[in-house]
This record gives C-alpha cells, sequence and structure tokens, in this order.
C-alpha cells in the first residue's frame, strides 16, 4: 500500500514537466537561439551591397581564412587610432549620461516622496489622488510621449517656447532639439517624468513591508526622524534599491523608442549625440549597407555590460541577509538607541 | 531625569504640532506642483488638438477651443489616403490581445508546473527562470531579426505574439501569488476525485489565481499595445502597422503642415489608455507594489 502511494507521486510529478514545456520550448526558440545567432553573426561577414542591393554573408569569417575577430576592431578602436573612439562606444556614453541624469533625481525624488507616503506622524491625505497621477506617464505609450514632447519644445511654436518668451524668460525662441544638452536633458527628463512614481511605489511597498516594531522601538527610545530614516529606513530599503538600481539601469541601457522619436531625423540629433546603443545597433542593422555582423558584435558589447550588471546584483543579492544583519546591528550601535 | 525634562517636553510637543501642520503643508503642496507637472504635457496636448493651427502656431493657451471635430476629420483624411487610422489601432488590438492570453495564460501554467510538482530538476528550471528575466530582448535583437526572416514569419504578427508564452517576470509574479493563495490541499482533493492534471489546472487552479490573473493581463497588455521597438523591426507592409508607428508616420512631412492634426492624432492614441488607467489605477498600483517587491 506505501509502496503504491509512493510510486503515485512520483507519478504526479512527472506531469510537471509538461506544464513547464510550453515556456522552455518558445524561449529556446524565440529567445535563446536568436541570442545565440547574435552570437555567430558577430563572427561571421554579413552585410548588403547597396548599390547592387546583394546581399553578402553571412559567412563565417574562419571558413574563409580570415581573423574570426573581424568585426570588432571597428568596434573598440576608431579611425583616429584612439580605443574606445568609436560611434559604439559614444552611443554607450550618450546611453549611459542620459540614463544617470535621470535617474539619480528618480530615487532621490522617489525616496522622499514614499517617506513622506508613509509617514505615521504627518499623515497625507488624497495619497490615493497622487499616487494615481503621479503614476499615470509610465503606462503611457513611450512613442505618444515621446512626439508629444518633441511638438511641446518644437522651433519656434511650441508650447515651451511661447510660455518662455510670452513670459519674458527667453527673449527670442530656443532651438531646444538642435542643443545637444537640452536634447540630452529633456531624454533624460522624460525617463524621469516617466519613471519616478513607478520607483515611489516600489519604495513605498518596500518600506511598508519593513516590521512597524522597528520603527516604533525606534521612536520610544528617542530617535529622531532623520534618525530613523538613516538607521532603520534606508539599511532595510537596500535590497528593494540595488533591485531598483540594477532593473533601471538594464532598461536605461535599451532605451530606444524616447530617443528615436524626439529627434527630428530619428537619428540622435545633433550630430548623434543623443543616440543610444540600441539606435546604434539598429542603424547599422538596418540602414545604408545594413551590417548585420558589425551590428551583431555591438550587441555582444551591449551584452556583455549588461550581463556585468545583473552579476553585480547576484553579488549584492546573495549575501541579502547577511548583509541585513550587519547593518542592523551597526546601525543598532551606531544610533544608540537599542 | 525624566521629570526634569517633563516642561521641556511638552513644549517640544506643542512645537512639534505645529511642525507637523507645516510639514503637511509643505509636502502637500509639493505633491500638488508633481501632479501639476504630470499633467500638464498631456493637459497641453488636449487643449492643442482642440485649436486650429493657426492658433496653435500664435499663442499658447490652457483653455480648450472648439476644433477637435474638424481636426479628427482631417486626420482621418489624411491617414486615410494610406491606411485607416481604425486599422492601427485593430491591429494594435489583435496583437496585444493575442499576446496578453497567451502569456498570462501560459505563465500561470509554468508557475503551477513549478508551484506544485516536485520533479527532478525543479530548483533548477526556477533558477533558470530567474537568471534569464534579466536578459533584455533587445540584446538579441539582430539574431531574432534574421531568424524571423529566414522561417517567413517576417512582416507577419507570429514574431509579436508566440513570444509572449516566454515571460519570466510574469512567472515569477504569479509563483509569488500561486504560494499563498493555492493549498496544495485543493489539488490533491481534486486527484482524489478523479480530475486528471490539465482540468485541475484548468478549472481549479486558474479561477482561484483570478485577482493576480487579471492584474497580470493588465501590465501584459499595455507593454504590448505600447510596444515601438520588436514591431517596427519585424512589420514592413503599412496594412500591418500598429499604432506606435502610426505615431512614428505622424512625425512624417505629410502631417507636418498642419499642427492640430498631430495633436489630435496623438490624443488618439493616448486617451483610450487614459480612460484605461482612470478605471483601473488601483489595481494597477497595487500590481506594481506587489510585483516590484521581488524578495
Amino acid at each position: 500500500m506505501a509502496n503504491k502511494k509512493k510510486r503515485k507521486t512520483v507519478e504526479y510529478d512527472r506531469w510537471g514537466w509538461f506544464f513547464v514545456a510550453p515556456f522552455f520550448i518558445i524561449f529556446l526558440i524565440f529567445q535563446l537561439w536568436p541570442l545565440l545567432y547574435t552570437f555567430g553573426l558577430a563572427f561571421c561577414e554579413s552585410w548588403t551591397d547597396a548599390m547592387f542591393n546583394l546581399e553578402i554573408g553571412p559567412t563565417f569569417y574562419g571558413a574563409k581564412g580570415e581573423n574570426i575577430f573581424s568585426n570588432f576592431p571597428a568596434i573598440f578602436v576608431g579611425d583616429s587610432g584612439k580605443l574606445f573612439d568609436t560611434y559604439t562606444f559614444k552611443a554607450i556614453g550618450n546611453t549611459i549620461i542620459m540614463w544617470v541624469a535621470n535617474f539619480i533625481p528618480q530615487i532621490l525624488l522617489a525616496l522622499l516622496l514614499a517617506v513622506w507616503f508613509t509617514d505615521t506622524r504627518v499623515k497625507m491625505k488624497a495619497q490615493g489622488a497622487y499616487k494615481m497621477l503621479v503614476f499615470m506617464p509610465n503606462i503611457m505609450m513611450a512613442a505618444t510621449i515621446s512626439v508629444l514632447f518633441y511638438k511641446l519644445f518644437d522651433y519656434p511654436n511650441g508650447p515651451i517656447n511661447q510660455i518662455l518668451t510670452s513670459w519674458g524668460i527667453l527673449d527670442d525662441p530656443y532651438r531646444f532639439l538642435n542643443t545637444k544638452t537640452a536634447t540630452r536633458g529633456i531624454i533624460a527628463f522624460i525617463n524621469f517624468w516617466m519613471w519616478y512614481g513607478n520607483t515611489m511605489i516600489v519604495l513605498c511597498a518596500g518600506i511598508l513591508g519593513i516590521s512597524p516594531s522597528l520603527f516604533e522601538a525606534a521612536r520610544v527610545d528617542g530617535a529622531s526622524s532623520g534618525q530613523i530614516f538613516r538607521s532603520v529606513t534606508l539599511p532595510l530599503l537596500r535590497p528593494i534599491m540595488v533591485f531598483t538600481l540594477v532593473n533601471s539601469a538594464i532598461g536605461g541601457l535599451q532605451m530606444f523608442d524616447i530617443p528615436k522619436l524626439l529627434t527630428t531625423s530619428g537619428y540622435g540629433d545633433p550630430d548623434y549625440t543623443t543616440r543610444t546603443i540600441t539606435m546604434y545597433i539598429r542603424d547599422l542593422a538596418f540602414t545604408g549597407s545594413k551590417q548585420l555582423g558589425k551590428a551583431a558584435a555591438a550587441s555582444l558589447v551591449l551584452f556583455a555590460i549588461t550581463l556585468i550588471i545583473s552579476l553585480t546584483l547576484f553579488y549584492f543579492m546573495r549575501d541579502k541577509d547577511a548583509i541585513k544583519e550587519r547593518k542592523m546591528l551597526k546601525a543598532a550601535r551606531k544610533g544608540g538607541w537599542a | 531625569m525624566s521629570t526634569a525634562n517633563a516642561p521641556a517636553k511638552a513644549a517640544k510637543e506643542e512645537s512639534m504640532s505645529g511642525n507637523i501642520l507645516a510639514a503637511k503643508i509643505f509636502r502637500n503642496f509639493i505633491c500638488v506642483f508633481l501632479c501639476f507637472l504630470n499633467i500638464f504635457p498631456f493637459w497641453a496636448m488636449i487643449v492643442n488638438s482642440t485649436r486650429s493651427s493657426v492658433m496653435i502656431q500664435q499663442s499658447f493657451s490652457l483653455i480648450p477651443s472648439h476644433y477637435f471635430m474638424e481636426n479628427f476629420q482631417k486626420l482621418l483624411a489624411q491617414a486615410n489616403e494610406n491606411v485607416s487610422l481604425w486599422r492601427y489601432m485593430g491591429n494594435s488590438l489583435i496583437i496585444a490581445v493575442s499576446a496578453t492570453v497567451l502569456s498570462v495564460y501560459f505563465s500561470t501554467m509554468t508557475a503551477y508546473g513549478v508551484v506544485v510538482y516536485k520533479f527532478r530538476g525543479v530548483t533548477l528550471v526556477w533558477a533558470f527562470i530567474m537568471g534569464i528575466m534579466m536578459i533584455p530582448t533587445q540584446v538579441s535583437t539582430i539574431g531574432f531579426f534574421k531568424f524571423v526572416f529566414n522561417i517567413g514569419m517576417g512582416n507577419t504578427y507570429w514574431p509579436l505574439i508566440i513570444p509572449a508564452i516566454a515571460a519570466p517576470a510574469t512567472v515569477f509574479f504569479m509563483r509569488q501569488y500561486m504560494q499563498s493563495a493555492l493549498p496544495l490541499e485543493i489539488v490533491d482533493a481534486a486527484r482524489v476525485d478523479g480530475s486528471n492534471e490539465f482540468r485541475t489546472f484548468n478549472t481549479i487552479a486558474v479561477p482561484m489565481m483570478k485577482p493576480a490573473v487579471a492584474t497580470q493581463c493588465i501590465f501584459a497588455f499595455i507593454g504590448s499595445w505600447n510596444n515601438f521597438y520588436t514591431p517596427s523591426m519585424i512589420l514592413t507592409g503599412q496594412k500591418l502597422y500598429t499604432l506606435p508607428m502610426f505615431v512614428q508616420l505622424m512625425r512624417g512631412e505629410r502631417f507636418r503642415s498642419d499642427y492640430g492634426i498631430i495633436y489630435a492624432g496623438l490624443v488618439i492614441t493616448i486617451v483610450p489608455i487614459m480612460i484605461v488607467y482612470l478605471i483601473l489605477s488601483k489595481y494597477i498600483i497595487a500590481g506594481v507594489a506587489l510585483g516590484g517587491v521581488k524578495e
């Protein structure tokens, strides 16, 4: 009897494979295989002769006896002969600049709002309405938002120029989207504007997840709001903040819709200073001589950077509990109220 | 010590309640400002869509006018020269609905497989799903593009719909929810009653997961509806274009002459989502809060 029962459970458990199978089949075909294919193409000659509309390749460089890394030198070394002085790394630089300019104010504002919304002493009414409005841009179509800002900052008749000139802040309309700093700033602002509500809600949930007794204990012991924030909230919020950071960094590296649709030509005006790495990869692959091989090699670089960031996350998350405990002990000792 | 401090403490508390009021006013002021900041672009868009091109070029106003229908008619006429505006919307709807159904159903199924069954390698399977969650689709763009066109799926909706079946983030959310909402005893009870495994899943587990399914449906739909990156690479025939691709078209020469038309077009693409958001915002925000705390 016992034997039979045991056999039956094993039988049931085998069903698990059928349930996870569709996921893995589709993953293998539509995600893993394209990824490996991209890796392969990075070592192939593959482009299109635009003049004769002739597709060349993909042929493996090794099969022709050429250096299999033929696609890579152009990615790392520029025409000037300097390392990293290439369009690829300029695009990566643009992406990072615009991501940092959006993330720092985003996390600071989100943290501030999250602390305000969860403050039990200064209770905020109408929180639901605030959250709703603050989060709203996040679910809107990035394409529409980008074109909307393109119109808002239009020269010379865009609403922003009209407002600034009528208020006397500007004497003449300003060509925002022809200026490097302004365009990058607008892209960073749109990202900030779309995402701070999301980050705020995540951080709010994180703070609400901290045991209230910790806050009470701190307050009973006479800790000020600032002390509580620094010694209780912040250390315990750390895992979530690391997660938010990495998520935002990975998402930021893939930035595409907004810079693509914000500028006049769609190729990172002015002078490619707002062209992100994903835009550049697609420019390589789908315009001009359609250099798929080179684009795949650039994708590899992007993949490597993404991987480094992900591994950093795993490093942080691995010792999560140990870090938490150490921090709490340290905070308790430092705060002097425990 | 505490007795000596009593009057000082009382004074402190009194100033504290004053502080609280001041803090409250200040904080609400900042929040109202932020709300204004978030609404302003949308409001400017809606107002300008109701004004004529000449009015828009002359000055800025926060008060709507009455040219919306005219702008909208012109927009339809301009767009319909090639492909009807409604067609773009229909295309987007077909893709988003199919992708949402597949994504949520199969993600629930995958989560069920991981939660209910203790088959060999289940921990490995789960670790794998967690691991691939962080790989962005954009890094394999080139291979995806080439593969899709090689197998003859270029310029079709299949590559936009089928990959939705493998959505690690949705699986993750479903597993979290399932662990607390689906008692395994119920699965056992169904087995005793002779229900087969897939029937148990479809008729017992899925209905019990309704709240999570609803939340993930919203997110999957919005994600697919807003997607510009993949469709703009896969779809080459204008008849198959989606709404975000139409937004890109609006920046082109044909629409540049008339300012009102573009704003009307933007309104058309954004207002449906805005209305849905106003109705469902509570669930959406709760979903974000749940999904964000990934521990």
